[in-house]
């Protein structure tokens, strides 16, 4: 592993893809470990909850059943309080995108080094396993979140309700309003959805730079570019544990503030203006 | 200047302007939230879910400002 502080941060930054991205909307470029580890998350936390649910008892009950039971009770609550209507899709939906996100952002306090270099071993040689970091991850479950706004708007009001208030809300049911309620209603929608993903996205690719970052404090000793010195170790050490403390408090807001926001916007969908 | 050292001195503004911004909002939402807690101590806990839940939303712009200053320092798409 030769090389600078700048081309050891792009190795990191490369993701295990199927072509080079060249501009900004490049549809031919799959990025595999995106993939690989939001589907090996969402499994861990289906099994997570199913083996609670498995095992539950309305006796006195274990400490995992506790814990799960709580959890469930807080979405539960928040669920209530958001949505008026329907609940038996949207609270379980609320439950899934904390765990899943939980557990996708928690990736980003393994080691740096230790999962490309495991992947190494394999002959994978670019691995950026934090599906969160990658803007096609964030912005895929905010697209999802976006379809549910329109499924659930359609099912509560109808197409034609729907329409309707697509075309007359803020302003008001008058024909020459018409071009602007729907522009404002288009730029609300993907105001939302832009936002939602890209919270999570700059949250989280922050938080891995600042990782990598830190760990160059110690550098890459046997090169002797940037050499290893007292204070970059000690200095990696404080600065390592600090950091992860602070970001085990920025992955669990930010699963809660996206499980909050898709209630709200569903909530939102809901209700008319 | 070179285009490295105005790459440099726009990372520097993206993030300050946008710390500068956070960092009054939160001020002035933790304040509010001081207050309120003070006058009615029985509702601390319903806002505090509700501070950490602003707290979040507050910093997202400034994130995602960090985010694209990170992108530039590191991985420009402008160059090369």
């Amino acid at each position: 592993m030769a090389g600078t502080a700048t081309e050891y941060i792009q190795h990191h930054l490369t993701h295990l893809s199927t072509v080079k991205q060249t501009s900004i909307v490049d549809f031919s470029v799959f990025n595999f470990d995106t993939a690989v580890f939001s589907i090996a998350m969402m499994i861990l936390a289906l099994w997570v909850l199913y083996s609670a649910a498995r095992k539950a008892t309305t006796g006195v009950p274990g400490k995992w059943q506790c814990a799960v039971e709580m959890l469930v009770e807080m979405v539960s609550d928040q669920a209530k309080s958001i949505v008026h209507g329907d609940r038996t899709f949207i609270a379980p939906l609320a439950l899934t995108v904390f765990v899943w996100v939980t557990f996708m952002n928690a990736i980003d306090l393994i080691p740096v080094d230790l999962l490309p270099a495991i992947g190494s071993w394999f002959g994978i040689h670019y691995l950026r396993p934090l599906p969160t970091a990658d803007l096609n991850g964030s912005l895929g479950i905010s697209c999802g979140v976006l379809l549910l706004m329109i499924y659930y708007g359609i099912k509560i009001k109808g197409i034609a309700g729907f329409n309707k208030e697509l075309f007359t809300a803020p302003f008001g049911n008058f024909i020459l309003l018409w071009p602007f309620n729907f522009l404002l209603n288009i730029i609300e929608y993907i105001a939302k959805t832009v936002s939602l993903g890209m919270r999570l996205f700059g949250n989280m690719y922050a938080g891995e730079l600042l990782f990598f970052l830190i760990a160059l404090l110690t550098g890459m000793l046997w090169q002797g570019e940037i050499g290893m010195t007292a204070f970059g170790v000690i200095g990696q050490f404080f600065a390592g544990l600090c950091w992860w403390l602070f970001h085990i408090l920025i992955v669990l807001l930010q699963a809660f503030i996206m499980m909050m926001l898709t209630l709200v916007y569903i909530g939102q969908s809901h209700e008319g203006h | 200047m070179t285009n490295v050292a105005y790459v440099a001195l726009a990372c520097g503004l993206i993030i300050g302007f946008g710390a500068f911004g956070a960092c009054i909002g939160i001020a002035i939402m933790g304040s509010k939230y001081l207050e309120a807690s003070a006058r009615q101590p029985e509702l601390i806990n319903t806002l505090q879910t509700k501070m950490f839940l602003l707290a979040g939303l507050i910093d997202a712009a400034f994130l995602i400002g960090v985010g694209i200053a990170m992108m530039f320092a590191f991985a420009n798409p402008f160059v090369g």
